[in-house]
């Protein structure tokens, strides 16, 4: 009914004109006929176009605002940090209170033993891991899992490895060790060097891997000799990008590995079973004091530790580059 | 043929001789399907060793603080005094100073993060370097002509180099830095507008502003990179149909791109508020470890890394599983956030695949 009654389109009704007049007539007709043409221009004086400018203004001074603080870091550190840079730094131990001159040799050498045996933990962990992801079927439950888990471990809160190292190591072996804080920063650098192997694995063309298993060769073969030669570079960036950011660590550090005013040996004899100083702690610990000398020494250790930092950052990257020009 | 110099001909000529098909035409033997099967069953163990990992982390930390749980029960939660010699604990100021800080910092870091990630995605410097070498004819030089393209670059390495930063060097540069020179104009609003709540105590050393300060610089990097992804993939024929249509540059931009990436970058802001909540030192350092509970910006509080990092290294017997119980609820906000955040993130790049 209500069909019926409801109007036909204003093309259909007839009113003695074809259809195609009224195209016709449309044809004839100025297409321009009520464009304002000063609106369409483009001048700082329309508000469309001024708005326009005036964010991206905005938002470059807001860009530019954002990378102050990184020069304002860099600049104190090679300020405060390069007055006291010296060699006596790197070769002595940390000062008592009071004391004056001093350094952090200590702390470098366990920066880095630290940071070396979680290296050694975490890289065959890591990268297997990440052969695995690469290779797995897309329906795999236990890679969705492994992904997942790797995903939420990046944003894991260092000071939870560090507490998570004290209960099950330190509690257990019963005193602070280098080895408790390489585990607990090495639980960091896990998700980091799993995600980057994968991806650089799965970006290794598909008819490289393909070829290899066409001439017989076994899946751990055709692993070792293709895939991971050819995705060395990108593993390689990912091994140092965890690398530089285990180095900074300071909060997995704190109840660990502590902090120790002696070289790394007992009795004479090489130990990683006891307190263990490190340069991010030594920051930390030094800038709460209220003598001069050890804030000085906080400034140049921090100069030393983002020097470290940068540098393994740099090579890192220097390694995707060469991937890229492959 | 005769383009290839004889040497060579001749060389592969005897790797040709020399070579033994019988190496190639045998199946593998029975050493090498051993350790193909060793190799296999080894990745399979490391993978599940990962989630293994991440199971022994809560175990751990559950089990320890379940002494403290039996003890104070769920009102731990909501107590407001830390005094270990009488033995009464709650963390009522610390979860509320976690999340203030964080959420503050979150604020900062994403409005500064998102513009740098516009900036970089929409790649302004490098026009700007284009137009500039246009006007002396240069932008096809071979050296020149590239300018652009590295100026690119440069700039967005230098925002991930901000990431780079150890937190200790940025709490250092907080502490001996920051303070003194944000503290003349903190105490001046203080002073004029004393009456508004967040500016209602003076900022006498560490407070919650420099924290926040420092904080939203840490969390920036985070934010602008997934950003600036989420911006790069949203396909081209959108931005130029909104060109067509006569949108301006920002029309463009508010209208059609930020909400199309609007998923990315909000899986990115909550990547980053799970880094803000966890994050440790430049807190420690700068937040003034106040059991306070308050509004003000400019009045020391405490956050619960920061409890954690400044009470564990000198913990009694009994104060151990109480830190526990607090590691376990800062565990439990950052894994409902970060699982929330790579949610987020994993449903835009399917969805982004599905496009």
């Amino acid at each position: 009914m209500n069909d019926m009654q409801r109007k036909p389109p204003a093309y259909l009704q007839d009113s003695g004109e074809t259809f195609l007049h009224k195209v016709e007539a449309e044809a004839e007709k100025d297409p321009f006929e009520g464009v304002d043409f000063d609106e369409l221009e483009v001048s700082i004086y329309r508000p469309r176009t001024a708005f326009s400018i005036i964010l991206t203004w905005i938002v470059a001074i807001m860009t530019l605002m954002a990378l102050v603080p990184l020069f304002a870091v860099l600049w104190m550190l090679i300020w405060r940090g390069g007055k006291k840079l010296s060699l006596a730094l790197f070769t002595q131990l940390p000062p008592a209170p009071l004391e004056q001159g001093g350094g952090f040799g200590n702390a470098i050498i366990g920066t880095i033993i630290m940071v070396a045996i979680a290296a050694l933990i975490t890289i065959p962990l890591g990268v297997l891991t990440g052969v695995f992801l690469a290779q797995a079927q897309r329906d795999s439950k236990l890679a969705a899992g492994v992904r997942f888990s790797a995903k939420v471990l990046t944003g894991f809160p260092s000071i939870l490895a560090g507490v998570f190292a004290y209960g099950a190591i330190v509690l257990a072996t019963g005193g602070y060790s280098a080895i408790a804080g390489a585990i607990a920063l090495s639980i960091l650098m896990l998700p980091t060097i799993i995600l980057t192997s994968e991806s650089a694995i799965a970006m290794v063309p598909a008819k490289m891997k393909e070829a290899s298993i066409g001439m017989g060769a076994t899946g751990a073969q055709t692993v070792w000799m293709v895939l991971l030669p050819t995705a060395a570079p990108g593993i390689l960036t990912g091994v140092m990008l965890a690398i530089a950011r285990a180095a900074g660590e300071t909060a997995p550090l704190l109840f660990t590995a502590l902090f120790s005013n002696y070289w790394l040996s007992s009795g004479g004899r090489f130990n990683v079973m006891q307190p263990t100083a490190s340069l991010a702690v030594l920051i930390y610990n030094f800038s709460g004091m209220p003598f001069k000398n050890q804030v000085e020494l906080a400034w140049a250790a921090a100069l030393v530790l983002v020097a470290l930092v940068l540098i393994t950052n740099l090579i890192g990257q220097s390694f995707s580059r060469q991937q890229v020009q492959q | 043929m005769a383009s290839i110099p004889k040497q060579t001909r001749l060389e592969a000529q005897a790797q040709a001789k020399a070579w033994n098909p019988d190496s190639a035409w045998q199946p593998p033997t029975s050493t090498q399907r051993f350790l193909d099967k060793v190799f296999r069953q080894l990745c399979w163990g490391f993978a599940a060793l990962t989630i293994v990992l991440m199971v022994l982390l809560v175990a751990e930390i559950g089990t320890k603080a379940i002494p403290a749980f039996r003890e104070y029960g769920l009102s731990f939660l909501w107590g407001r005094t830390w005094d270990p010699n009488k033995g009464v604990f709650g963390i009522l100021p610390e979860i509320w100073g976690t999340l203030y800080t964080s959420l503050l910092a979150l604020f900062f870091g994403t409005l500064f993060g998102v513009a740098a990630a516009l900036f970089l995605s929409e790649s302004y410097l490098g026009e700007v370097a284009f137009k500039f070498l246009k006007m002396f004819n240069l932008h096809f030089h071979p050296f020149w002509g590239k300018l652009p393209d590295r100026l690119e670059a440069l700039l967005k390495n230098l925002i991930e180099l901000l990431a780079a930063v150890p937190s200790v060097v940025y709490g250092l540069w907080g502490l001996f830095v920051v303070i003194p020179l944000i503290r003349p104009y903190c105490n001046w609003l203080h002073d004029q507008f004393g009456w508004f709540p967040l500016f209602s105590t003076d900022l006498s050393g560490p407070g919650i502003f420099p924290a926040v300060f420092v904080l939203s610089i840490m969390i920036l990097p985070t934010i602008t990179a997934i950003s600036r992804d989420a911006l790069a993939s949203v396909p081209p024929k959108l931005r130029m149909a909104a060109y067509g249509l006569g949108a301006t540059r920002w029309e463009t931009i508010l209208g059609v791109l930020l909400p199309t990436a609007s998923r990315g970058i909000f899986g990115g802001i909550v990547l980053a508020f799970g880094r803000a909540l966890g994050e440790t030192m430049a807190l420690a350092m700068l937040v003034g470890n106040a059991n306070r509970l308050t509004l003000s910006l400019f009045s020391p509080a405490n956050t619960l890394a920061a409890l954690l990092a400044n009470n564990f290294p000198e913990a009694g017997g009994k104060e151990i599983p109480v830190l526990m119980y607090a590691a376990l609820v800062l565990l439990a906000i950052t894994l409902v956030v970060n699982m929330f955040g790579a949610l987020v993130l994993e449903r835009a790049a399917s969805k982004a695949e599905a496009k």
